[in-house]
């Protein structure tokens, strides 16, 4: 489709890819050809690294009814942590 | 008919002197031939586009194809090198023409070569070809469905290029526009409009827009690919390459 339509957000984390676990600092995503999953469109997600270089980079690419419900857990998740958990955001790096 | 051929990654002078990485396929005891530069698409320097490279030398022609992602993402895998280009705004317009133009002079340098060179390109390098096509000195060129090229993309979009409606008046060869009726990225509307826009400027332009076919209908790898449309377009292309550049089959 070449939307070219692209979300940047920057984020706090970790994430493991072909090089090992690495710090996670940024999250693309966008609704495009995937590479590896066998539709014409997919809902495509890169957490990534570029500090360290585009080999640190976690890849998914999802069908649209997935990335919703893939969205909707991460909800649920959060919203059943317990009120004594802290659920502000991580203390950056340094 | 095909023939042999030899093909390996190599490097090239690009935008502002730089050296980038490029794939080169040549046909082998053939003299005389016309060249292409082949534009991958947005995925990157992939596989895919590699084979492209080659058949082109298959058929007679100098192909090479310059990674476009090489500065951003030197020696990574092309899905890792596109994902980076991507969060970066992609390739700008200025840089493609001069990566273009480095890999035009790089065919015409190659023993056995005509001279001539067209491009061609594949989804945003469709766009491409053309705005190579406007800004170079090029025989014929081809954009296989790339959009934006007579509409902007989206404000919000972090992508770094406006469409080329101001650069049509200046497209200096033959283009022949490959297109899916089922498209909308371009949109059918959107190839009428560059055809009323190039018939209007008395360009030399020749478009198939073909039922049945939506986006990337010649990539092989993925479910958009349609054998019998793209086998009519690879004839399309064999003609228009044939007629305008020449060959040493």
């Amino acid at each position: 489709m070449c939307t070219y339509a692209t979300e940047l957000i920057q984020i706090e984390g970790s994430a493991k890819g072909a090089q090992g676990w690495f710090r996670a600092t940024d999250a693309t995503v966008y609704f495009d050809h995937p590479v590896h999953f066998p539709d014409g469109h997919a809902l495509l997600i890169d957490i990534r690294n570029p500090a360290k270089g585009p080999q640190h980079r976690v890849a998914l690419e999802l069908d649209a009814r997935s990335a919703r419900e893939l969205a909707d857990a991460i909800y649920r998740a959060l919203a059943a942590v317990p009120e004594d958990l802290a659920l502000g955001e991580s203390a950056p790096l340094a | 008919m095909t023939v042999d051929l030899y093909a390996r990654t190599t490097s090239l002078q690009g935008f502002g002197g730089d050296e980038i990485e490029a794939y080169v396929a040549v046909p082998e005891s053939v003299t005389g031939f016309g060249s292409v530069v082949v534009i991958h698409h947005m995925p990157g320097f992939d596989e895919a586009t590699k084979e492209n490279t080659r058949r082109f030398a298959a058929h007679g022609y100098a192909a090479v194809c310059p990674n476009l992602y090489h500065r951003e993402a030197p020696g990574a895998a092309a899905d890792d090198a596109a994902a980076t280009a991507r969060a970066l705004g992609g390739v700008p317009d200025e840089r493609l023409v001069g990566d273009v133009a480095g890999a035009m002079s790089y065919l015409r340098s190659l023993p056995g070569s005509n001279g001539k060179v067209g491009v061609i390109g594949y989804c945003s390098g469709g766009r491409q070809s053309v705005l190579a096509a406007c800004s170079l000195d090029l025989d014929a060129a081809v954009d296989c469905y790339g959009a934006f090229v007579t509409v902007d993309p989206p404000a919000d979009r972090p992508f770094r290029f406006t469409s080329l409606v101001d650069k049509l008046p200046s497209l200096a060869c033959p283009l022949l526009g490959l297109f899916g009726e089922e498209d909308q990225y371009p949109s059918p509307e959107q190839t009428d409009d560059l055809q009323r826009r190039l018939d209007e400027l008395g360009k030399d332009f020749t478009r198939h827009s073909y039922p049945g076919a939506g986006h990337a209908f010649f990539a092989v790898d993925r479910p958009s690919y349609r054998p019998e449309v793209a086998t009519e377009a690879w004839g399309e292309i064999w003609e228009f390459f044939g007629r305008h550049l020449g060959s040493g089959k």
